[in-house]
């Protein structure tokens, strides 16, 4: 079946298409923020042991660093690395200036340094040292060479674009399955912040900042499920009396915000055990790869089996594309839909449990217009607004293309507004291009 | 058969066309020509290449090759719109009305005249009756179109069409969805246009009313067109013979099922503007459902199958009371229907073939709610194998099928659940002949087997030829029954529904 192969990459075009608009944008902020690179911790000690081991072996070596995580980790590995190549002279000083000054005074005048191995943090010291004190006026001094690397494509900057958008990232996924029974729902902005609200207020009941980890748990699920039951009641407007999604979840939107104001007096909720930044700013120690992000992945992969493998995601899409002739084919077609909202609900509280583990705070301003922006991800991410067409991950795709202009435009100092209005422009040209396409392969 | 010499007189002539899309010759070699004043059928199966000879026409396709002449003068259309300035007007099955605008807004559509920018609903109404009066019509401009039936619909479609002036008017099955006195009204129309020189290229699958109305008559068959026929110089057999290219021995087959105990049965079932429906069906039995459009069968089907709610009665299975509340509720209780509208109420169109196969039986072929891909696709191909339907993937979009091979998929569908009662709601309006004809054995097949088969049909002839038995609805009720299929006419049950 050669056709069916044809047919299934032109489909697969058509879904996932989009990855080429944000490979292309990865290329072009790649090239845009391509600069000198400063490395540090690990990074910093492999290079500059190789620069240093052109060197005699029995130069004495000073490494001096300054006292932050990053650096002793440059220090010690510089160390160790040095040590393995056969230096026999090393010796290392950290800490601020007055501290780093205080010991080299006190160095016995036999040891003479002959190199400063010194970290980019350390670096001004180092050579107000050579400037400065006696006897140091021979010393070379050798920071880590710099190399030309983007800054985009720095690991540091790719975790950070990915854990800024995990958030919308989640709740576009049940947005996508909305969106897909043509439907819509506004309602996830505040949702969040209800969540994050209701999350932060019990996290505060069960012991504020000694709460426990269960308790922690159970205020993020009570978030979650409030989150699910007002979805759910969305869902029940929509299918029991047949009130338009747009002015349901309108409504619901407007009553969440409310709620998160109420409930928070209009204050932000601080108090919150360290702890809870875990899930929102923690990572796991092998790739560094975020929580949020591994959690968003996790609910991406489990969101596509269920949209492809399920009855219940061939139901979502037989709904959106044609609702009578799904009825008429036995699907319970208001099921479908009250499902659907309500793990909209759900998703969103998550997101909203996110955000506040991520700004460890729980306050009612948080998600405002979010709705736009995961609905935005939704649609640049090929899912149809008429319903019946879309994929997971192409709203995946959609999310990190918004993520990345966010971050790219940054990195490149383009100014807020500004990027509101190259944002929008993106949003509606990426939408565009998908249609044009779609109109070609129409036309034939 | 007469050939296609060139003609002075015509007003269009078409020439050794041949029209390629990606993978399909769709058209390899086809003529027609026009004369004024004359219906000119084209007839054919689906795929046979009718409707994209009428889109080169129309100026929505562009040819390969091969000529097109207007008048004598060469043309060529780049869109719908120059063929229409050029006096080509076509009417196609899918309406082009806003129902909630008035017709007489919907005839001025795209082209109001106006003063000043601003638009005299006035001079417009008064405008659709002037063009209303000289067409013979009697209908309210005012009247948002919406609230005419579909045959009154399709008037306004004409006159729309007509409104300005036109020489040729090319309609694609506009009977399709009349019922009989509604075709011989516009039948009265086309005649009436005929006489004023206007050229009409008229499709159309009932073969019946083409030898009653159309002058000539070509026939396309894979691509080509095959011949021209004046009307009276071939029977209704040979033109069939002559579509799908081998003789045909017998145009509704027989059922030859033996009845068995009575086994469905519908008491006092009341609803919409359905009032106190009762009837009763035996195994092996094809029961026919027939009346006017608006006579309430399509509502009494979709009361049994729970597609609306009843307001009263019951529906017996095998003896046992049915609760019937929901369409998922029926297909539990082994009844499926194959709606009338198969675009709007079968087919997800956007969806492929195998998954809109799928659709009601995704439940019981999935394990803890994941389906069971490599049945779903064991079935699929099984299925569309032994009831060949013509299709390039199972992952085709159904839209992408033609007519007849749709249905097919949605009978299919049915074929798997289990079900011991199906019902057809207009079974073959607006597909082939040679789907027509798979479409009788298929539904004879299930009678065979025992199943209950309730057909609706607006086509009197078929319905009479295949229906063991008939019961005439009118106004939302049973009017009568016709039983003797030997001595039952086309006038008894017109008589029981008017």
């Amino acid at each position: 079946m050669k056709n069916s192969y044809k047919i299934i990459l032109s489909r697969f075009l058509s879904n996932y298409g989009m990855l080429g608009i944000l490979i292309i944008l990865g290329i072009l902020f790649s090239i845009l923020t391509l600069r000198d690179q400063y490395p540090s911790g690990e990074d910093a000690a492999r290079s500059l042991s190789k620069v240093l081991s052109t060197y005699s072996h029995d130069s004495s070596i000073l490494i001096i660093s300054r006292d932050t995580g990053d650096d002793s980790l440059f220090a010690t590995s510089l160390d160790k690395r040095l040590t393995d190549q056969g230096f026999n002279s090393i010796k290392i000083i950290s800490g601020d200036p007055l501290t780093v000054r205080k010991q080299i005074s006190a160095l016995p005048d036999s040891e003479k340094v002959s190199l400063i191995a010194t970290s980019y943090a350390a670096a001004p010291m180092a050579f107000s040292i050579k400037n400065e004190m006696p006897g140091f006026a021979n010393t070379i001094i050798t920071p880590p060479p710099p190399y030309r690397w983007p800054t985009f494509l720095l690991p540091d900057n790719l975790r950070n674009v990915a854990n800024q958008i995990a958030v919308i990232a989640i709740m576009a996924i049940g947005m996508t399955l909305v969106i897909i029974t043509a439907g819509i729902d506004l309602s996830v902005g505040s949702l969040i912040a209800l969540s994050a609200v209701v999350t932060a207020w019990f996290v505060g009941q069960v012991g504020g900042e000694s709460a426990t980890f269960w308790g922690m748990v159970l205020s993020g699920l009570i978030g979650i499920v409030l989150c699910g039951v007002i979805g759910a009641f969305s869902g029940l407007m929509i299918t029991r009396f047949r009130i338009p999604p747009f002015i349901a979840t309108l409504a619901m939107m407007q009553v969440a915000a409310g709620f998160a104001y109420v409930i928070s007096e209009g204050k932000p909720i601080y108090h919150l055990p360290e702890s809870f930044i875990l899930l929102g700013r923690g990572a796991e120690p092998f790739l560094k790869i975020p929580y949020a992000v591994i959690l968003m992945i996790i609910l991406y992969i489990a969101a596509h089996i269920l949209m492809t493998r399920t009855t219940i995601g061939r139901y979502v899409y037989a709904v959106g594309g044609n609702m009578e002739a799904a009825r008429l084919a036995g699907i319970r077609v208001k099921r479908i839909l009250f499902f659907v909202y309500m793990l909209c609900g759900i998703l969103a509280g998550l997101g909203g449990v996110v955000m506040a583990s991520q700004l460890k705070s729980g306050a009612p301003t948080y998600g405002l217009t979010y709705e736009l922006y995961v609905i935005a991800a939704v649609v640049v991410g090929g899912t149809s607004l008429s319903g019946g067409e879309g994929r997971i991950f192409g709203t995946l795709i959609g999310a990190f293309i918004i993520a990345v202009i966010q971050n790219g435009m940054n990195l490149t100092n383009v100014e807020t507004y500004t990027q509101k209005i190259v944002l929008g422009l993106v949003i509606l040209g990426a939408v565009l291009l998908d249609r044009l396409k779609q109109m070609g392969m129409g036309k034939k | 058969m007469k050939t296609n010499s060139p003609n002075i007189t015509s007003i269009l002539q078409i020439t050794g066309i041949r029209k390629a899309f990606p993978g399909v010759q769709a058209i390899s070699r086809a003529s027609f020509d026009l004369n004024p004043g004359e219906i000119h059928a084209l007839v054919g199966e689906n795929g046979a290449g009718k409707s994209t000879l009428i889109k080169i026409l129309t100026g929505a396709h562009k040819a390969d090759s091969g000529e097109v002449l207007l008048d004598g003068k060469l043309v060529s259309f780049g869109s719908p719109l120059e063929a229409r300035r050029a006096g080509i007007a076509a009417i196609y099955q899918e309406f082009s009305l806003i129902p909630s605008l008035p017709v007489s807004a919907n005839i001025f559509l795209g082209r109001e005249n106006t003063t000043h920018g601003l638009i005299s609903p006035r001079r417009e109404i008064k405008d659709t009756i002037a063009l209303f009066n000289r067409l013979g019509l009697k209908l309210d401009p005012e009247t948002p179109v919406g609230n005419l039936s579909i045959a009154h619909q399709q008037l306004v479609e004409i006159a729309k069409a007509l409104a300005t002036k036109s020489q040729i008017l090319v309609m694609d099955e506009p009977t399709a969805a009349l019922a009989p006195h509604e075709v011989e009204s516009l039948f009265g129309i086309l005649r009436d246009l005929k006489s004023e020189g206007i050229g009409i290229i008229f499709i159309g699958h009932r073969l019946e009313e083409i030898l009653e109305i159309a002058d000539r008559v070509t026939v396309m068959r894979d691509g080509a067109t095959i011949g021209t026929w004046n009307i009276g110089e071939i029977t209704r057999a040979e033109l069939i013979s002559q579509m799908v290219g081998r003789p045909i021995e017998e145009e509704y087959p027989k059922s030859k099922a033996i009845f068995g105990e009575t086994y469905f049965e519908v008491r006092g079932l009341t609803g919409g503007p359905v009032r106190d429906i009762s009837f009763s069906a035996r195994r092996g039995e094809i029961l026919g459902l027939a009346g006017l459009m608006g006579a309430g069968r399509t509502e009494v089907v979709r009361l049994i199958f729970g597609a609306d709610n009843k307001s009263d009665g019951q529906i017996i299975i095998g003896g046992e009371k049915c609760d019937i509340n929901s369409p998922k509720d029926a297909i539990d209780c082994g009844i499926c229907l194959l709606t009338e509208d198969r675009k709007a109420q079968g087919l997800i169109l956007m969806a492929s073939c195998r998954e809109n196969f799928a659709l009601p039986n995704l439940e019981s072929w999935s394990h803890l709610g994941f389906v069971d891909s490599k049945r779903e696709i064991d079935r699929f191909s099984e299925r569309v194998r032994s009831l060949n339907i013509r299709l390039s993937s199972p992952e085709q979009r159904a839209e992408d099928l033609s007519g007849g091979n749709q249905q097919k998929l949605l009978v299919a569908r049915w074929l798997e659940t289990n079900f011991e009662v199906i019902i057809f709601d207009e079974p073959t309006r607006g597909i082939d002949v040679g789907a027509k004809h798979e479409m009788y054995l298929l539904i004879n097949e299930l009678a065979a087997r025992g199943k209950v088969v309730i057909v609706i049909s607006s086509d009197l002839l078929e319905i009479l030829e295949i229906a063991d038995r008939i019961i005439v609805m009118r106004e939302g009720q049973i009017s009568g029954e016709i039983s003797d299929m030997a001595t039952a006419t086309q006038e008894k049950i017109m008589a029981l529904a008017t």
